[in-house]
């Protein structure tokens, strides 16, 4: 059988009138390094939560290499592992111990890849210590060995740099990059941009719930190009001339300048035309809006959820 | 938009079931000092009542309860009267603390969701911990009689004991005896084990389930006082505690043997099957 290694449909989860998730559609191929990317309550965890089975959803599917983990039980987690918010691990017993306790679990030799998987994480000195005893950076870390050990082709992780330290962070990104390109297959939810732009090459935003972009990060961030950021000796003269400039769109007021969208021609007529009207150009930039911006962008756009790439911001003032 | 494939992922060779999860239930059970609490309580009670009888040189044995007045003839009368007063609280407390606790206290600390992101069903995550707590139980049980026999032995002599009937057994008949009367001590323990499990399954909350279960001890025992509910009293699982008491008489009165463990099994069956429906079907969420 094959199947992409994640693919919700209309996935849907409610706590009385609130809706968590709202009709999530997911793709992730094999290979992919996927950013699950939204603020702070806007689904990530119970979507992740019941693509492992450990919810159901009120309505839609989640497979998991073409098995659903709500009618195949465990068996549909074959080769899946990772955890949801922090990894959780019994503190009276040592992280050796704990990694046993899970390794029996999982079957399949586990018990013999835990002392590759404790080198993997730099847990070993440690290992015999109690994992009450550890740091939040260390149980993270125990958190990734633990997985390893299912020997996965796909990993979920729920915001693993959550709580560490600048080292620690990059550490684990070191550590997560690592993994994929050993042909991992990793869901990386994540509320932080640089995270997601460093490690992931395809992105889903979420909002409230819902899904307003999924796709290549790559052709989101192109997805600004075109844009222009412009300062001169008179912006307002130049935001009313910019306005009537055929092929000059979108202007606005914006970082101490004029932001506007065209295409090279259209800015360099433009250009020309503040010249004659004796204004004078102080910096006429391309600009590529990063991650962060697009991710505001779509995250604090109006209830109506219709803003994408793109699009204004409404704390943006346009000129029209 | 298509995405790229690859063949599932098989577990291959063996793969891990309820004696697995059983066997981790255990290690982690032991390796909790509460563990060590409740078999500690479960030995001293009997050798607090020892050391009373002992101090009390002058005088007799509890005569309220079946056996009393023979503690003092014969150290096997000790762990049959520790039995009827472990009836009252103390048994269904520690079998309460850890069926009320193996549930409710992996959900609150998060630990449910890493075991059952592993490669077991939830079913044989549940009935591994069932198995553990009913194991925890017994040994309790163990404990209690066996500390009672010992110490009752070493202070009062391993005389022969005269039975409920009247009829006086040897030393060996009636140890022999004392295991059976706390093998069918231990069908009402299920029952309140099963309850706990119930609790625990439900409230997600592990004092909730402990308080929960030794409550619903406490109330059938209330009931079982009220003489206008007198009717009530065979179908009560505290009555059960009693039916041990049939095994210690020549002949044997099966009655209240078999109706303890029938009675048992229709507290423990209900509850443990509700417990696992709700446990294979919950969300996980906590932690």
């Amino acid at each position: 059988m094959t199947a992409a290694p994640i693919e919700a449909r209309g996935l849907v989860k409610r706590y009385g009138d609130v809706t968590a998730v709202d009709n999530v559609d997911l793709t992730v191929g094999a290979g992919d390094v996927y950013g699950y990317l939204g603020p702070n309550g806007a689904g990530k965890t119970t979507s992740l939560r019941m693509l492992l089975g450990l919810i159901r959803p009120d309505e839609g599917t989640a497979k998991l290499f073409g098995r659903d983990p709500l009618v195949e039980g465990a068996r549909a987690l074959d080769g899946v592992a990772g955890f949801v918010e922090a990894p959780r691990f019994y503190p009276y017993l040592t992280g050796r111990r704990n990694l046993e306790l899970v390794a029996a679990l999982d079957g399949d030799g586990a018990t013999g890849r835990i002392g590759e998987a404790l080198d993997t994480v730099e847990l070993s000195a440690r290992a015999k210590d109690r994992v009450g005893g550890y740091s939040h950076g260390m149980r993270q870390r125990l958190g990734i060995a633990g997985a390893l050990l299912r020997d996965p082709k796909l990993l979920l992780l729920d915001e693993p740099t959550t709580g560490l330290d600048p080292a620690g962070m990059r550490d684990m990104r070191l550590l997560v990059r690592r993994l994929a390109d050993q042909g991992i297959t990793v869901l990386l939810s994540s509320h932080l941009m640089g995270e997601v732009e460093e490690l992931c090459d395809r992105v889903a935003i979420v909002r409230t719930g819902k899904v307003v972009y999924e796709g290549s990060l790559h052709e989101l961030l192109s997805s600004t190009a075109g844009r222009y950021l412009l300062r001169t000796t008179d912006d307002v003269r130049a935001a009313a001339i910019a306005a009537e400039r055929p092929g000059i769109g979108d202007v606005r007021f914006a970082d101490g300048g004029l932001a506007l969208s065209g295409s090279e021609e259209a800015a360099a007529a433009l250009s020309i035309a503040l010249g004659e009207s004796g204004i004078g150009i102080a910096a006429l930039v391309p600009h590529t809006a990063t991650l962060e911006e697009l991710f505001f962008r779509m995250t604090e756009g109006d209830s109506t959820g219709r803003v994408a790439a793109g699009e204004p911001s409404p704390r943006e003032e346009a000129v029209r | 938009m298509t995405a790229h494939a690859l063949d599932a992922p098989v577990l291959h060779g063996h793969r891990p079931g309820v004696g697995t999860v059983y066997r981790w239930e255990i290690v982690k059970l032991r390796a909790q000092k509460r563990t060590y609490l409740g078999f500690a309580a479960a030995m001293v009670v009997p050798i607090i009542f020892v050391v009373a009888l002992l101090a009390d040189s002058g005088g007799g044995g509890p005569e309220d309860v079946p056996f009393g007045t023979y503690v003092r003839e014969t150290g096997l009368a000790i762990p049959l009267v520790c039995l009827a007063f472990g009836a009252i609280w103390l048994i269904p407390l520690i079998t309460a603390l850890v069926g009320g606790d193996i549930v409710a206290t992996e959900d609150q600390n998060g630990t449910l969701k890493t075991i059952l992101t592993r490669s077991v069903e939830r079913w044989q995550v549940f009935a591994g911990k069932t198995l553990a707590a009913l194991t925890y139980a017994a040994i309790v049980l163990a404990l209690f009689v066996g500390t009672g026999l010992l110490l009752g032995g070493l202070a009062f002599g391993f005389d022969p004991v005269t039975l409920l009937s009247g009829t006086r057994v040897s030393t060996g008949h009636g140890i022999a005896l004392i295991g059976a009367a706390t093998l069918s001590y231990l069908t009402p323990v299920i029952g309140f084990a099963a309850i706990a499990l119930l609790l625990s399954t439900v409230t997600r909350n592990s004092a909730a389930a402990v308080v929960g279960a030794l409550m619903t001890s406490l109330m059938m025992q209330v009931l079982g006082a009220v003489s206008a509910l007198n009717f009530l009293d065979p179908y009560l699982l505290s009555t059960q505690f009693n039916a041990w008491q049939g095994l210690l008489r020549e002949p044997i009165d099966w009655a209240p043997v078999v109706r303890g463990a029938w009675v048992s099994a229709a507290y423990a069956i209900p509850c443990l099957f509700a417990a696992v429906t709700v446990f294979v079907r919950r969300d996980v969420a906590g932690g």
